[in-house]
C-alpha cells in the first residue's frame, strides 16, 4: 500500500534522448492508474524508473513518504509484470513463485502457504510443477501474475503484460486484473497503447506523448473532455475526426461553422458549454466529431445540420457500420504529429481532402462510390483552438 | 497416384547425396578409413621394417599396452591433467566471460587480448614457454617466482623436474586454452535473455543471487560442453609434450597420445601405436556419450 509521487521527473538517455520530461504526478493509495500512448511516448520509462531499473536523471520520486531515487529495485519493495513475462524457465512454477520470497528469506513453512494462497487465487494449482515452456500464453500471464502478487508488495507495476496474447484471452485477462486489483486494492500502475485497456481499466489514464503528460483524468472524463487534439484523436476508435473552420455568429443569434462549402448550423448548448469560445467568434479553429456523431438522416432533418461526403468504402461490423468517406475540410491526425501539423498550417481555409469517418447502425442502402448525406449531432462537437488545446 | 507423384516432387534423396557428397568422401577418407585400418592393425603384431610375416595376434596388443608401466602413466597423467586444467580453466573462463560481458569502452581491445594464446600455433607457444621455464635464476619464470615471493624462491629446472614438469604444462595448457572457453561462456551469457535479470533484481535479488539462481542455471548446457570439450583436449594433449619434455623426465608427462606416437613413429610399432589409438578412442567416445547423456536430460525437463 502505497501512493506514487512523480516531482518534476526528466529522463535523459547519455547520447541526449529525452524520454521524460518535467513528468508530475501523483497516484493516490490503491489507485489503477493507466499510463497510455503511443510507442516511444515514455511510458514504459515511467514505469522502469518507478521499478529503479532506470535511473532518474533530475526530479523527485517517491513510493509511499520515501524518496526512492536513489534505491536499488530489492529495495523498493515493487512488483512486475513484463511484457514478455520473464519468467525464470529453468524454475517450475512453483520455483517461480517461490523465488521473490526466498529473496526475502521467508521462512519455509510461510512460502508455502503464500505459494498455495496466490496458485488458488489465480487458478495455478494444477501447474505448480509445470516448467513455463509447457505453459500456453494465458498461463505463462497468471504465473507472472503470481510472482507478482505472492509478495504482497506495496505497487504493482505492469508493463504491456497484454500484449502477448490473443484478443479473446487479452478480454478475459483485462477483467481479472482489474477484480484481482480492487481485491487486493494495491497501488497499481498499467503501461499500455492499447487505448481499450486504459478506458476499461483504470481508475485514471494518464495519456503520454513524446515524453510529456497529456492529460491524467478519469476514463470517461478524457473521452467527454480531452485537453488536446492529441487526447482527442487518442482515446476512441475509430478516431474523432477533425476539421478546421471557423465559427459565426448569425444575425439571429445562432450560430454556425462551415464544414467544406455549406453551413452547418450549430446547437447552442454545444456554444454554451464553451466559456471562453466568444473569443473564437469568426476565427481560425478546429472542430471535432467522433464518428458516433454522425446518423443517416431521415426525411425531417434540416439540410444545414447535414454534410455532404462521398463514400470511399464501407466496413461492415455486423451491428453497425463504418462509413469511410472523402470529406471536404478533414484534418487527419497522425499519432505523433497532431500538433505539429496545426501548428505549421495556420490558414483555416485550406482545404484540407481527406478521410471521414462515421459510425452508423448497419445499413444495406449505403454503397461506394455514391454521394451521401450524413446528419451531424452538433451537441457532440468539440472546439480546439488552432494550436490544438481544448478551449475551455 | 496422387500419392507416387508427390513423393517424387518432394524427393530430395539424390540431391542431398550429391551435396553431402563432398564432405562424405572426405570424412570416410581421413577418419573412417585410417581408424578402420588401426582397429585392424591393432589386432596384429605389424612392425615397420620387420622381415618377420605379419600375425593375427587377437587382443596381446591391448594386454601388452595394459601392461606397460608408461601407458599406465600416461593415463594416470592424462586424468591428473584434466582433474587439474578442467575446473580451473572452466572457473577462470566463466570468471573472464564475466568480467568482459560489460558494456565498457575497449572491451573489444581485452576480448581480443584474452582470446589471442588461442590463435598461436601450441608449437610456437610451446617454444616461447620453454624459454619462459629456462632454469637457472635468469628463467623468466624462476626470476619472477623470486620477484613475487622477495627472494626466497630457489631455482628450479621446471621441464627437468619430475614435481613440477606436469604443472608446468598444466599451466601453460591452462593459460594457452581459456581464451577459447570464455569465448564460448561470453556467448552463453549474451544469450541470456535482459529481462531475467531485471525481473530477479525487481524479485529483490542482489547480484550474488542473481548469478546463482539465473546466470549459473541458464549456462549449464554451455558449460557441461565447456567442461567435455576441455576434458576430451585433455586427453588429447600431446604437442606440448612432444616439444617441451617429450614425455620425460622419465615417465613424468608422457600422456596417451604420446605414447601412441612413440610406439608407432619411434619404435615403428604400428600394431602398438594402432591399439593405443583405439583406446583412446574408446575414451573419447565415453565422454561425448556422457555429454550427450546429460544435455538430453535437460533438453527432457524443459
Amino acid at each position: 500500500m502505497a501512493t506514487i509521487k512523480f516531482q518534476h521527473v526528466f529522463k535523459v538517455y547519455p547520447n541526449g534522448y529525452t524520454a521524460l520530461k518535467d513528468l508530475s504526478l501523483e497516484i493516490e493509495d490503491g489507485e489503477f492508474l493507466v499510463f497510455v500512448g503511443p510507442s516511444g511516448c515514455g511510458k514504459s520509462t515511467a514505469l522502469r524508473l518507478l521499478a529503479g531499473l532506470e535511473e532518474i536523471s533530475a526530479g523527485k520520486l517517491m513510493i509511499g513518504d520515501r524518496i526512492v531515487n536513489d534505491n536499488t529495485p530489492q529495495q523498493r519493495n515493487v512488483a512486475m509484470v513484463f511484457q514478455n513475462y520473464a519468467l525464470y524457465p529453468h524454475m517450475s512454477v512453483r520455483q517461480n513463485l517461490e523465488f521473490p520470497l526466498r529473496m526475502m528469506q521467508l521462512p519455509k513453512h510461510q512460502r508455502q502457504a503464500r505459494i498455495q494462497e496466490a496458485a488458488e487465487r489465480l487458478g495455478l494449482v494444477d501447474l505448480l510443477d509445470r516448467k513455463p515452456k509447457q505453459l500456453s500464453g494465458g498461463q505463462r500471464q497468471r504465473v507472472a501474475m503470481g510472482r507478482a502478487i505472492v509478495r504482497d508488495p506495496a505497487v504493482f507495476l505492469m508493463d504491456e503484460p497484454l500484449s502477448n496474447l490473443d484478443a479473446k484471452m487479452r478480454s478475459q485477462i483485462r477483467t481479472d486484473i482489474t477484480m484481482l486489483q480492487r481485491r487486493m486494492g494495491t497501488t497499481t500502475v498499467y503501461v499500455t497503447h492499447d487505448q481499450v485497456e486504459a478506458m476499461t481499466m483504470g481508475d485514471r489514464v494518464a495519456v503520454m506523448r513524446a515524453g510529456e503528460l497529456q492529460q491524467v483524468a478519469p476514463p470517461q472524463d478524457l473521452y467527454d473532455h480531452p485537453a488536446n487534439i492529441f487526447v482527442a484523436s487518442f482515446m476512441g476508435s475509430p478516431a474523432m475526426n477533425l476539421f478546421r473552420t471557423r465559427l459565426q455568429k448569425l444575425e439571429s443569434g445562432t450560430f454556425m461553422i462551415n464544414m467544406g462549402d455549406r453551413p452547418l448550423i450549430v446547437n447552442s448548448s454545444t456554444v454554451n458549454r464553451y466559456q471562453n469560445l466568444e473569443h473564437y467568434y469568426d476565427q481560425p479553429l478546429l472542430a471535432g466529431l467522433r464518428p458516433e456523431a454522425f446518423f443517416l438522416p431521415d426525411a425531417n432533418t434540416p439540410v444545414d445540420q447535414c454534410v455532404q461526403v462521398e463514400v470511399i468504402s464501407l466496413e461492415a461490423l455486423g451491428h453497425e457500420l463504418l462509413i469511410y468517406a472523402k470529406a471536404p475540410a478533414t484534418l487527419t491526425i497522425e499519432d505523433n504529429q497532431a500538433v505539429s501539423i496545426t501548428n505549421n498550417r495556420d490558414d483555416p481555409d485550406e482545404q484540407m481532402s481527406s478521410v471521414l469517418i462515421a459510425r452508423v447502425p448497419s445499413s444495406r442502402n449505403i454503397h461506394p462510390d455514391t454521394r451521401l448525406s450524413l446528419g451531424v449531432d452538433t451537441s457532440k462537437l468539440y472546439f480546439f483552438a488552432v494550436d490544438g488545446k481544448a478551449i475551455e | 497416384m496422387i500419392e507416387q507423384k508427390t513423393r517424387k516432387l518432394n524427393d530430395d534423396t539424390r540431391v542431398a547425396i550429391s551435396m553431402a557428397a563432398p564432405a562424405l568422401t572426405g570424412l570416410f577418407l581421413f577418419v573412417v578409413l585410417p581408424f578402420a585400418l588401426a582397429l585392424v592393425l591393432s589386432f596384429t603384431n605389424l612392425r615397420l621394417g620387420s622381415p618377420l610375416p605379419i600375425q593375427f595376434w587377437g587382443f596381446e596388443q591391448y594386454r601388452r599396452i595394459w601392461l606397460d608401466p608408461s601407458f599406465r602413466q600416461a593415463l594416470l597423467n592424462n586424468a591428473l591433467f584434466a582433474l587439474v586444467v578442467v575446473p580451473i580453466q572452466t572457473t577462470l573462463a566463466l570468471g573472464l566471460a564475466l568480467l568482459l560481458n560489460r558494456p565498457l569502452k575497449g572491451m573489444a581491445v581485452f576480448r581480443t587480448l584474452f582470446f589471442m594464446p588461442v590463435v598461436f600455433p601450441m608449437a610456437l607457444v610451446s617454444v616461447i614457454w620453454t624459454i619462459i621455464y629456462a632454469p637457472g635464476a635468469d628463467g623468466m619464470m624462476n626470476a619472477f617466482l623470486k620477484f613475487m615471493t622477495l627472494g626466497f624462491w630457489q631455482p628450479r629446472d621446471f621441464l627437468h623436474d619430475p614435481a613440477l614438469a606436469l604443472p608446468a604444462l598444466m599451466l601453460l595448457s591452462i593459460w594457452q586454452g581459456v581464451g577459447f572457453q570464455m569465448v564460448i561462456v561470453l556467448a552463453g551469457l549474451q544469450s541470456i535473455p535482459i529481462s531475467l535479470y531485471e525481473a530477479a533484481r525487481v524479485d529483490g535479488s542482489d547480484r550474488w543471487n542473481q548469478f546463482r539462481y539465473i546466470t549459473l542455471p541458464q549456462l549449464r548446457n554451455t558449460l557441461i560442453f565447456v567442461v567435455l570439450v576441455t576434458t576430451i583436449l585433455s586427453f588429447r594433449l600431446f604437442d606440448s609434450v612432444r616439444i617441451m619434455t617429450n614425455g620425460g623426465p622419465g615417465d613424468a608427462t608422457t600422456t596417451v597420445m604420446n605414447e601412441a606416437i612413440k610406439a608407432a613413429f619411434d619404435q615403428q610399432k604400428m600394431a602398438k601405436g594402432s591399439a593405443i589409438t583405439v583406446t583412446f578412442f574408446l575414451i573419447v567416445l565415453v565422454i561425448t556419450l556422457l555429454q550427450r547423456l546429460l544435455v538430453q536430460e535437460e533438453r527432457t525437463i524443459e
